[in-house]
């Protein structure tokens, strides 16, 4: 029982992060039928600019919750403007090409945010500066760290806020009506060039501060590290149906206890294979997803 | 109004519009009538940006509105409820409504405007907290107009409101179109059924592959012996 509970903690924790990261990849494909495929990348990118900004600001030495806060804000900034270039220079430029030149064009995109990553960063992981003292709190038998909290407490925040932004505000009105249709979008007034673009933003800042918040409790990161986790929170995003934003949430969290609760056993080797077990199984059980229209998809 | 000289579309290699000139008055119903693939939704779609035009002008109010993005073009008045309806199937009718009036800030107004929809079709009214998706055909057509109307537009494109419609329907969304003339508001109208639509316009245009090859007072063109041979299968 314990240790279900511990598991079903640390999952919760880990689904967060992917729930984070599988937020940007539905809103994008949400106005643009687009697979963001260098959007793991951009977790990375969060990351690394908190490294920087962290040691920029001499943050690195003296740990400060305030300087965390900064740090992750920061790196959010950042990376909506990355967000935003990537979309202006890279997938602008083909939106009125077939599908397919917008997905190769994403690989490519994050390929070079990889390899580029290496020049830039060095392939040699780096030491991310642990600006949260480690703390582990015991509940019965049950332990808990702060940085797993503070996981959980920011990307359910985030996700409020998210929900806040979509439904309650001008621009969120706009996404709506631009992820329905956006040629009858354009017809409502609304310039949707800037609403991708923002939705752009916003799903990088999401990655960014995942990227952060996971620095902060496993320090260790390398420009690689969005692959894998990308790839994750990909099939978190499929899960819970592509296009839907709580599906994202429900997603992240799912595959998160998944991949977690195989962790515990015998088979733990195979923690990386569970969330490729479940794509495969998606696709061939209910490829719209848990939250996603089982509607033929218009051409 | 509206004023339309040399325009040529492509569509890749195709040439969807060729030299299409046409002029739409204040206060008149035109409509565009032709055959599938004449080129009339490309000359909406042109008109209200959707479609960048490789050559030739449009202007509105006196002002060139050649190649603008189409969401720059509702503040200037150009309204459009296009081919196929474009409801949005997921919000409710009265969210599609409040959508139509994006751009405008004014509660007081957009509060104005839904009364207006609604007493031009009743309907709306009653199916107001229902899905649009859920709508019939012609519900969904009244929705797409009293949407276009929100943004109160001085010149109202309509894409074949009357596809696949019955013909009761049909004639209560052509009575709505003799209303909203009579409320001041210009409109061309792009229409297959083209006795119907002639009935109710001023002045019209036929298109044929991609170019204008007659126009005139609406009874004139009904008359000729060409377009009652072609369209009104005579």
């Amino acid at each position: 029982m314990e240790t279900l509970l511990q598991q079903i903690i640390n999952g919760l924790s880990l689904g967060a992060i992917y729930a984070l990261i599988a937020l940007g990849y539905t809103m994008v494909y949400g106005v643009l039928r687009l697979i963001n495929f260098a959007h793991g990348d951009v977790y990375m990118l969060g990351a690394f600019s908190g490294y920087y900004l962290a040691h920029a600001l001499g943050l690195d030495g003296n740990p400060s919750v305030l300087g965390a806060i900064v740090v992750t804000i920061g790196a959010m900034a950042f990376c909506a403007i990355v967000g935003m270039l990537i979309e202006r220079f890279a997938y602008k430029p083909v939106r009125h090409h077939p599908r397919l030149t917008a997905l190769i064009t994403a690989i490519g995109v994050s390929l070079l945010l990889e390899y580029g990553g290496q020049v830039v960063f060095g392939a040699t992981p780096r030491f991310f500066p642990q600006m949260i003292e480690s703390r582990t709190y015991a509940l019965g038998g049950v332990q808990i760290t702060n940085q797993n909290l503070l996981i959980i407490l920011v990307a359910v925040v985030v996700m409020f806020g998210l929900e806040f932004i979509v439904h309650r505000t001008r621009i969120g009105k706009a996404m709506r009506a631009t992820s329905y249709n956006l040629q009858v979008a354009k017809l409502m007034g609304i310039n949707t060039d800037r609403v991708i673009a923002f939705t752009f933003a916003l799903g990088s800042a999401l990655a960014a501060a995942g990227g952060v918040l996971v620095a902060l409790a496993i320090p260790r990161i390398d420009p690689l590290m969005g692959l894998m986790t990308g790839l994750k929170a990909f099939v978190a995003a499929v899960l819970g149906g592509i296009g839907s934003i709580p599906g994202a949430m429900v997603g992240g969290v799912l595959i998160g206890l998944m991949e977690t609760g195989l962790s515990a056993t015998a088979y733990s080797t195979y923690r990386d294979a569970v969330a490729f077990g479940v794509l495969i199984l998606i696709l061939v059980v209910r490829p719209a997803g848990i939250f996603g229209s089982t509607a033929v998809e218009k051409v | 109004m509206l004023e339309l000289s040399g325009v040529n579309v492509f569509y890749g290699g195709i040439h969807a519009l060729r030299d299409v000139s046409l002029v739409v008055r204040p206060g008149e119903v035109v409509t565009l009538i032709g055959a599938n693939g004449a080129g009339k939704t490309t000359t909406l779609r042109a008109i209200s940006g959707l479609v960048r035009p490789t050559s030739g002008r449009i202007t509105f109010l006196g002002e060139d509105i050649t190649g603008q993005p189409a969401h720059t073009l509702v503040p200037r008045g150009i309204s459009m409820s296009p081919e196929g309806r474009g409801v949005f199937a997921n919000l409710s009718v009265l969210e599609n409504l409040e959508m139509g009036a994006y751009l405008v800030r004014d509660r007081a107004q957009i509060r104005e405007d839904l009364e207006r929809g609604f007493a031009l079709f009743p309907r709306l009214r009653e199916r107001m907290k229902q899905k649009a998706g859920t709508l019939s055909g012609g519900e969904q057509q009244m929705l797409a107009i009293a949407r276009a109307l929100m943004s109160r537009p001085k010149l109202l494109l309509l894409d074949e409101p009357s596809l696949g419609l019955a013909p009761i329907v049909c004639q209560t969304i052509f009575a709505t179109i003799d209303e909203i003339k009579a409320g001041g508001t210009t409109v061309l109208l792009v229409e297959q059924n083209a006795h119907t639509a002639l009935a109710h316009s001023d002045r019209a245009y036929v298109l044929e592959t991609g170019a204008v090859i007659l126009e005139g007072p609406a009874a004139e063109i009904a008359d000729h012996p060409r377009v009652r041979a072609a369209y009104l299968g005579e």
